[in-house]
């Protein structure tokens, strides 16, 4: 912030990051080799629906301006307890998934949409099930970094194994270096 | 100390035993610091006098202040009580106050004058990340804490420190204040509070260091007497290792939540080296590892 922004208290909109994003799929081969994840299928995008700046106020309005196939039930549009819409993407191609996400991540920035972008969240769950449990990578926008996220319940998470995959990603991915950051996504509807 | 059924580290006694005499040496240097300031000596001698007291006599509730933690019943906090009811008994001590932060942080702590004045607390966020197990090491560990008297211990200890730094305070006052316009007498006198000031701010950090240093010990020796209490070195070893370290940096809290200070956050995690250990208040997790890791031993062997 400049010296006119503090005198004025004012604070500019943060502009997402969203180069990171086309790191994954190296990540993911990593993944499957070393821990035996593979993607789950699905991935989500999670922002805050606003009101004023912009038509977009009603779902109908999103779906639009995302190029929503309505035939496509593979996208679906949801809201969370906490107010925040989360697009849903199913497919099995990983590469695909983050083409989609990454697409409609574009089209919500331009839309001037961009600093409501919370993160972008990607589904791993084990190869040979039960496995070691299943893993989110959480995409944090506005940062441009990674982090794991393994629920194992209404408010537990496995820190062993999101330590783990923090070690082994270390190379393939930016991964958030500050832990405080690693903040929890209670009942998310991305599996 | 004597009521608990506790056996004793002798190196680790050695230690507390140079430390605290290390500390009671720079006592001496302070004191005859102070009397060649003249005056201010009584002055000095209240001020520090009243803070440290005052610091002893409400220690239970600064610190339950400061973390944000209130006093719960039995109703409230069925299995926390449980716990340390337990944990009294088989220690044959007074049930202390049971209190719970609304933190994240994991963290537990214990405090008070003495043990009949003593409050155990502990965070929502080393509840929610602990098993009962690990939450009953935890505990232990503090409760050693109650036994061993730690507050009235470092109160003493960080006392000098606080002497040190008053000291040094009103030796630069005097250095800017008294030195000037006084005449040929006056440049000798700055010179001499120049070097007051500077030896006492020397014997302020020596002073720092080594109760921090004896902090650490006091930190190994409640985690043996907790280990020993709950007969299992290696549960506490776990609850540490979720609890310390990066683990215990992950939060609980949902990130949609705090989605509004997500521009805030810059500051990246500073990387640690051997200056933050020095400084700590506590040993470094692979210290207090080992050490639970040879007691372990000592109990099977």
């Amino acid at each position: 912030m400049g010296l006119r922004d503090t005198l004025f208290g004012r604070t500019k909109q943060v502009a997402p990051n969203l180069d990171n994003l086309f790191a994954l799929p190296t990540a993911a081969l990593t993944l499957e080799s070393e821990l035996d994840l593979v993607s789950s299928g699905q991935a989500g995008l999670c922002f805050k629906s606003g009101s004023g700046e912009s038509t977009l106020t009603t779902d109908e309005d999103i779906k639009q301006l995302l190029d929503f196939d309505q035939t496509n039930n593979k996208v679906t549009l949801t809201t969370d307890d906490l107010g925040f819409k989360w697009l849903v993407v199913t497919d099995p191609d990983f590469e695909a998934l983050v083409t989609r996400i990454h697409a409609a991540d574009t089209s919500m920035v331009e839309h001037g949409l961009g600093p409501r972008l919370l993160c972008a969240v990607f589904g791993f769950v084990a190869k040979t099930p039960p496995g070691e449990g299943s893993v989110r990578m959480v995409y944090l926008m506005k940062q441009g970094t990674f982090y794991p996220f393994a629920p194992t319940g209404p408010s537990q998470r496995d820190n062993e194994l999101e330590l783990r995959v923090k070690s082994f990603l270390g190379t393939d991915l930016p991964i958030e270096k500050d832990l405080a950051r690693w903040m929890a996504l209670w009942n998310l509807p991305v599996s | 100390m004597a009521k608990t059924k506790i056996e004793a580290d002798h190196g680790l006694n050695v230690r507390m035993f140079v430390t605290g005499l290390a500390l009671v040496a720079l006592y001496a240097i302070i004191v005859s610091v102070m009397l060649s300031l003249g005056v201010s000596t009584v002055l000095v001698i209240v001020i520090a006098g009243a803070l440290i007291f005052s610091q002893y006599f409400f220690s239970d509730k600064i610190a339950m202040f400061a973390m944000h933690a209130h006093e719960v019943t039995p109703q409230q906090e069925p299995k926390l009580h449980e716990i340390v009811d337990r944990l009294c008994l088989l220690a044959d001590m007074a049930k202390p106050r049971v209190g719970v932060s609304e933190m994240d942080m994991p963290n537990a702590f214990a405090t008070g004058r003495n043990p009949n004045h003593a409050v155990i607390c502990a965070t929502r966020g080393l509840m929610s990340r602990l098993n009962d197990e690990e939450l009953e090491a935890v505990l232990a560990h503090e409760l050693s804490h109650v036994a061993h008297r730690d507050v009235a211990v470092m109160t003493i200890a960080s006392g000098v420190g606080m002497l040190a730094g008053l000291v040094s305070r009103i030796a630069m006052f005097g250095a800017m204040f008294g030195g000037g316009g006084r005449g040929r007498g006056g440049q000798n006198i700055v010179i001499l509070e120049m070097i007051t000031m500077l030896v006492s701010i020397v014997i302020y950090v020596i002073a720092f260091l080594l109760t921090m240093a004896l902090s650490r010990y006091r930190e190994l020796a409640a985690d043996r007497s907790g280990a020993i209490l709950i007969g299992k070195p290696s549960v506490l070893a776990s609850a540490l290792v979720h609890v310390t370290g990066d683990m215990g940096k992950i939060p609980r809290t949902d990130l949609r939540k705090t989605e509004g200070m997500n521009a805030f956050f810059f500051a990246p995690a500073l990387a640690g080296g051997t200056a933050a250990n020095l400084f700590s208040s506590h040993p470094s997790l692979e210290k207090r590892l080992d050490a639970l890791n040879k007691l372990e031993k000592e109990l099977n062997g």
